[in-house]
């Protein structure tokens, strides 16, 4: 996995994180999630730290990372669209706000737009079915959605970032 | 009595995401030091459609309901604190049939929901908190706890009903003196959030049935494995923690007595297999969520292979009433085989969709329409899915089926831990047995062979069948393949798989048909079956559909009749939704 795409992060963040949790057993996990907290992704070089200080190989823990839809493996963009395709959402038409938003933004899920504004995540269920169709952009709510109403939210966050 | 008006927001995550933190913020800044009213929050009040609710208690302790309250009529309810007219909150409050979604309810599970500060625990001990805590440990033994539990008939709410009090029993029979309690909140059905609900609103409920739980078994240590897309509730319940830690209910010698318990928290981190209690365990170890073979069950040898329980957090939330009140106040409610409340996530094409809890025993009729109103926008009903993707979906003739795990399990569906989703007209049902194949078939961990595969090809069929390749004998393979994965998978996630497929060949074999033998889609929602075309005599040659269309496919002459060419069609709906003449017609 090293080659393309390779960042080379700051090792040295995880220190805190690794003196808690490295030698209390069942805590992999939680030290992947907290890994993921410092860097927004789980960098391959930190895998690598993580096996070194916990004694597992960095094929367990990469077993473990690709178990879980929580963790991603490359960089996110500046807004994280998190777009729920729960049954609710589903049944309310989410499929049709999912091609709007891929569609305008050009990317898949789990992909990111050119320019590092946008990464797009299909997620099972927010939990806020009554709103449905649904999506969180960072730590806000959108409910209610329409295919327009999409575009139009892109399009303003668009706008606001270049400002 | 107090003099001052409480001015209570409610803030479970569904009342966040509509915007009750902008009206929390509001009111918050434009009460004035001496304005005769106090600002606080409160959790989910379960009218999940009315969000953001605004709940005034005025002075007389007279409730004025404010529902779908934005941040600029938050005015409207600062003039009615300070004059003392609160008949001017009158366009705000609550319609009466809309206030009858709650009061049709029986609320235990529920019972303190929307009513208390879940950040408070003081909140909480004003009303009976702790006190069934108390009674267990100075007058209780663990098989006393147990035997009134067993009286009560309470069963675990997270979908399988298997007994309680039976789990309990063989956890505290099982030799060793290292046990452990585990809480389920991965609450991972999509379309569920009763258990947010109650971590979120009541968190201190769950810690009391845990520790009521832990002392019945005999363990001295507890988690709760949360899904972590519940940010706010892990905030909550750790605040919670602590503040129980602060007062003697959690940790060494709790209540001067010899037990002593910590409970801690660990997030999941999403993986829809791991509500199977032995993946659960494996992931609480730090490993891939995959389950175990059974025996031996968790009861013997689960966590760290120590003897183990694990119940959901709705289970949890029944067990400090059954102890204060009875077992048998708790088994005086409900049916034959199953006893006391429910809860239930009503969702999808309901009127008033939101948080429903309601004595077993009720029918589905009841709650669909009695209390969520039936189908909006004047549509049929057309189905409603229980369970998930685990459960099955119910057509109008079994809608007077009572709700109990048996009754329900006869109809090929299952109570699952709550969600219920119902669908109008409009939804197709074999598309809806493929969207839950598409989950299950992403959330397979691969470890068994009839789940990782079988599920793969059920989504396949599926998959041409909407596709309008579908073949004859389709549906017979299907079936047999979902009795093939049924049968011969390793856990629930697996067995239960094929219950959406199985239940909608059973009760919608001919929208199976019609897709599979005219290649149409009787609810119109499948794309690659769907046929354009322009009611000569609705349009009025305005062009705009023309104009709208990505593809150039719709031709004509401005103020004629326009034509779709169907050759180049990519049936997106951009024309029907442009017509203003109700002139494109779609089969």
């Amino acid at each position: 996995m090293q080659g393309c795409n390779h960042q080379t992060v700051d090792l040295t963040l995880l220190e805190d994180t690794l003196a808690q949790y490295a030698d209390v057993r069942g805590s992999l996990i939680t030290i992947l999630q907290k890994t993921q907290e410092i860097y927004g992704y789980i960098p391959i070089d930190a895998v690598y730290h993580i096996a070194e200080r916990t004694g597992n190989t960095p094929a367990k823990i990469l077993g473990v990372a690709t178990f879980y839809s929580q963790f991603r493996f490359q960089a996110i963009g500046k807004y994280l669209i998190m777009l729920c395709k729960g049954t609710a959402c589903y049944v309310n038409g989410a499929d049709r706000i999912a091609d709007a938003v891929m569609e305008e933004l050009g990317i898949g899920n789990n992909e990111t737009t050119e320019d590092g504004l946008f990464t797009l995540s299909l997620v099972s269920c927010l939990g806020c079915c009554s709103l449905a169709p649904v999506m969180m952009i960072n730590d806000k709510t959108y409910g209610s959605l329409t295919p327009d109403k999409v575009r139009k939210i892109l399009r303003d966050l668009r706008k606001e970032a270049q400002a | 009595m107090s003099e001052k008006t409480r001015i209570v927001v409610g803030e479970g995550s569904c009342g966040l995401a509509a915007g009750a933190a902008a009206v929390y913020s509001a009111l918050e800044e434009k009460l004035q030091p001496d304005d005769p009213a106090v600002l606080s929050i409160t959790g989910c009040i379960g009218i999940c459609y009315l969000e953001p609710l605004v709940d005034v208690y005025a002075p007389d302790g007279t409730l004025y309901r404010c529902v779908r309250v934005t941040a600029e009529q938050t005015d409207t309810i600062l003039a009615a604190v300070r004059s003392g007219d609160f008949s001017l909150l009158q366009p705000l409050v609550i319609q009466p049939e809309d206030a009858a979604f709650l009061s049709q309810q029986t609320r235990i599970a529920l019972r303190h929901c929307g009513l208390i500060n879940p950040e408070s625990i003081d909140d909480y001990l004003a009303g009976d908190g702790y006190q069934a805590l108390e009674k267990v440990l100075k007058t209780m033994t663990p098989e006393g706890v147990i035997e009134e539990i067993r009286i009560s008939g309470l069963a675990g709410r997270g979908g399988a009903g298997f007994p309680t009090w039976f789990k309990w029993n063989a956890a505290r029979e099982s030799e060793g003196t290292e046990k452990y309690l585990i809480c389920n909140a991965d609450e991972g059905d999509p379309g569920a959030f009763m258990d947010r609900a109650v971590i979120e609103s009541d968190p201190h409920n769950l810690i009391e049935g845990m520790l009521i739980a832990a002392y019945a078994i005999g363990a001295q240590e507890a988690v709760v494995y949360v899904r972590a897309e519940y940010p706010l509730a892990i905030v909550r319940l750790t605040a919670a923690i602590e503040q129980a830690r602060e007062r003697g209910y959690l940790g060494k010698n709790i209540l001067g007595s010899d037990f002593s318990c910590n409970i801690r928290i660990k997030a999941g981190a999403g993986a829809f297999v791991c509500g199977e209690e032995t993946a659960l365990i494996e992931s609480l170890e730090g490993n891939r969520g995959m389950p175990r073979l059974k025996p031996p069950f968790p009861a013997a040898a689960g966590y760290w292979l120590k003897p183990s329980n694990i119940n959901n957090v709705e289970t949890f939330a029944n067990v400090s009433w059954i102890i204060n009140n009875g077992g048998e106040a708790f088994a005086a409610m409900g049916t034959e085989n199953s006893k006391g409340t429910k809860v239930f996530a009503v969702t999808g094409k309901v009127k008033r969709g939101g948080l429903v809890e309601i004595p077993m025993g009720k029918t589905l009729r009841d709650v669909i329409f009695g209390i969520a109103g039936g189908v909006r926008d004047g549509k049929r009903f057309k189905a409603v899915q229980l369970g998930g993707p685990s459960g099955g979906c119910i057509p109008e003739s079994l809608l007077d089926t009572v709700i109990d795990y048996k009754s329900l399990g006869a109809t090929g569906a299952i109570m699952g831990s709550g969600g219920m989703v119902v669908m109008d007209e409009s939804t197709c049902m074999v598309g809806i047995a493929k969207f839950f194949l598409d989950f299950t078939t992403k959330e397979s961990c691969g470890k068994c062979v009839p789940c990782r595969i079988g599920t793969k090809r059920l989504g396949e069929i599926l998959t041409r069948i909407v596709n309008g390749e579908g073949q004859e004998g389709d549906v017979e393979l299907l079936e047999e393949l979902c009795n093939g994965v049924k049968s011969a998978s390793l856990c629930g996630l697996g067995q239960s798989a094929p219950n959406p497929v199985l239940t909608t060949i059973r009760y919608f074999r001919d929208e199976y048909d019609a897709h599979i033998r005219e290649h149409k889609c009787p609810a119109k929602e499948c794309v690659a079956l769907l046929t354009y075309s322009i009611d000569k005599d609705k349009c009025t040659g305005c062009s705009l559909c023309s104009r709208r269309c990505p593809v150039s496919a719709i031709h004509g002459e401005v103020k004629k009749p326009f034509e779709i060419d169907p050759t180049s069609c990519i049936r997106c709906g951009t024309c029907l939704n442009a017509c203003r003449f109700g002139a494109v017609c779609v089969e």
